[in-house]
């Protein structure tokens, strides 16, 4: 179990860092494994931190991050990210150019798996990607910018559970994909946890983050306003910032003017 | 009409050779209609909009017209579209944030930029429309960047329309906003329709449920050619074209949970379009298709607003 106990961000801003700004207020929540939790909220509310804090990329102000009960920071950042693994909003700037896709596997296997044999890496490789349900002709030895945005994601997807993750920091993953191809990659997100994956689910949508998670933390100013089971959060939201912005959500077969 | 688009072309010259990104499209714009125009990346909304008040230089007019107002606009030729620009066609740009000068203060800047147009600002007449979007007199003295994000999105909004164009173009500019920022926006919008600022609008967004909260009529693009138009409510209640009614189906809404239904998307990519196959260009992700496919669909309207351009629904 992920846990998140009491986590505080202030960042320093201003010239010389005169001044303070807190993005996450004493934030708290879990994530077991084999299921998703959505983290929404809107811009600015701080849940990019919260993101960035769990893949230790930013180092909390206070409060801790655990993991299995043992504090992350006692963990080695090696050991670390074979357990937790995160993916970005963008997939087109998440690669460098100049170097094939499929180069973000070779970089895991020479951190990771150096002594793998190469039979035995390429069945691993071409298990990822089956999860992910990419066939390995169509994208491996290929430059990023041959690959869709959705091959792309997917391909990160499939990086992350080379190394047999046990969570998955999805940052945003969906949003600059194509309305007709993104609900693939969310119905993939879905049916990871069935392998006992835990994923932190990142987004400013609301309907997405309805349809896939078990849990939804609504943040608001960097605090969590409200925090249980999706169903509860979605039909009965006690707080008012949540019926606000639920009430604001574009919905398909409803307009504005009915629903008030 | 405001608005008649007659079969217009306009590719893009690369390289490799002409990417056909606007591949004849007609379609008309009543009098104070609002037509929200919807498609994936790639389909060529972007490109409609430009067109219709600047080419830039990798574009090429290669055919069709442009009526506005029973005049023809020449698109194709940019110095000769400047009388055009800002009085009768004008466009809201997506990145409002860095759309105003950040050197000169915004009154200045909007005296200056109507007296480029040989027009005098009404002082108050832009006092009002500022009340509209609720932003204080006082935002004339200052610069861009003393404005927050929405704040500047408002004053683009109003300095767009503050000519009453009759056509207003607004492309994906909800797209980087918040959900309670865009329902103000897109409110807002629909005022200065009401209020007769602008006569008639095209709003370019990739969020058909967004779309569908402000538009009369929904126009749905693929691959650079028009797949089906309809009122806002045909479109996403009854679609025709194969395509809407998978895009539709794709949209998750709030209450629909993974757990009791699975959505799908469409599977493949849409085609090339530098040397697109002749016929209908969804054929290779279609369910529905079958030989005739092959030869171009022609758009017809089944019913009366209703166009759609598939064989199978005709």
């Amino acid at each position: 179990m992920l846990k998140l106990d009491g986590v505080t961000k202030v960042y320093r801003i201003g010239a010389f860092g005169g001044q303070t700004m807190t993005a996450v207020d004493e934030a708290g929540f879990e994530i077991k494994p084999g299921e998703v939790v959505s983290l929404i909220g809107e811009s600015g509310s701080g849940k990019s931190t919260i993101g960035k804090m769990v893949l230790r990329l930013l180092p909390p102000t206070s409060g801790t991050i655990s993991i299995d009960g043992r504090d992350v920071r006692e963990i080695g950042k090696r050991d670390y990210y074979r357990k937790v693994q995160g993916v970005f909003q963008d997939p087109f700037s998440s690669y460098n150019p100049v170097f094939k896709a499929d180069r973000v596997f070779t970089m895991i296997r020479e951190v990771y798996f150096k002594g793998v044999p190469d039979k035995e890496w390429t069945a691993k490789i071409e298990a990822a990607l089956d999860a992910v349900r990419l066939s390995p002709g169509a994208v491996l030895n290929k430059f990023p910018h041959q690959l869709s945005g959705g091959q792309l994601q997917r391909l990160l997807i499939a990086r992350a559970l080379l190394l047999d993750i046990e969570y998955l920091v999805a940052d945003e993953i969906i949003s600059m994909l194509d309305a007709s191809t993104r609900i693939d990659v969310l119905n993939l997100l879905a049916d990871l946890k069935q392998r006992g994956l835990g994923v932190l689910f990142i987004t400013h949508d609301l309907a997405l983050g309805n349809y896939i998670s078990e849990r939804t933390v609504v943040l608001h100013k960097g605090r969590i306003v409200e925090y249980g089971p999706t169903d509860a959060v979605f039909e009965q939201p006690e707080h008012a910032y949540t019926r606000k912005l639920l009430a604001s959500v574009p919905q398909l077969h409803t307009k504005w003017e009915d629903a008030s | 009409m405001t608005l008649e688009v007659d079969d217009l072309r306009v590719y893009y010259r690369t390289l490799k050779g002409d990417v056909q990104a606007l591949d004849g499209v007609s379609f008309g714009l009543r009098d104070g209609e609002i037509l929200g125009l919807a498609g994936e990346s790639g389909c060529g909304k972007t490109t409609l909009g430009k067109a219709l008040i600047r080419l830039d230089g990798r574009m090429k007019h290669v055919g069709g017209s442009v009526t506005l107002d029973g005049q023809v606009l020449p698109i194709g030729e940019d110095a000769k579209m400047n009388p055009y620009r800002f009085k009768q066609v004008s466009l809201i740009p997506q990145y409002s944030m860095s759309a105003m000068n950040p050197t000169r203060k915004i009154g200045r800047m909007v005296r200056e930029l109507l007296e480029s147009r040989r027009e005098k600002l009404d002082l108050d007449e832009l006092h009002q429309r500022l009340e509209l979007v609720e932003l204080p007199k006082d935002v004339l003295g200052k610069y861009p960047i003393e404005l927050s994000g929405g704040m500047k999105q408002r004053m683009v909004m109003v300095i767009s329309t503050l000519l009453n164009p009759s056509l207003l173009i607004a492309d994906e500019i909800t797209s980087a906003l918040d959900v309670s920022t865009q329902k103000a926006v897109v409110t807002t919008l629909k005022g200065f329709r009401d209020r007769g600022f602008v006569k008639s609008m095209i709003f370019i967004t990739h969020d058909i449920s967004l779309t569908n909260q402000l538009a009369d009529t929904i126009m749905v693009m693929y691959a650079g050619k028009l797949a089906e138009k309809a009122p806002a409510s045909t479109v996403v209640n009854a679609p025709k074209h194969p395509y809407t009614q998978l895009l539709i189906s794709s949209l998750p809404e709030v209450g629909v949970r993974y757990a009791d239904k699975r959505l799908t998307g469409i599977p493949g990519n849409p085609p090339s379009l530098l040397k697109p196959e002749p016929g209908c260009r969804f054929r290779a992700r279609c369910p529905l298709a079958f030989e005739k496919c092959a030869e171009d669909p022609p758009p017809v309207e089944v019913e009366k607003d209703h166009v759609v351009a598939c064989w199978k629904a005709a």
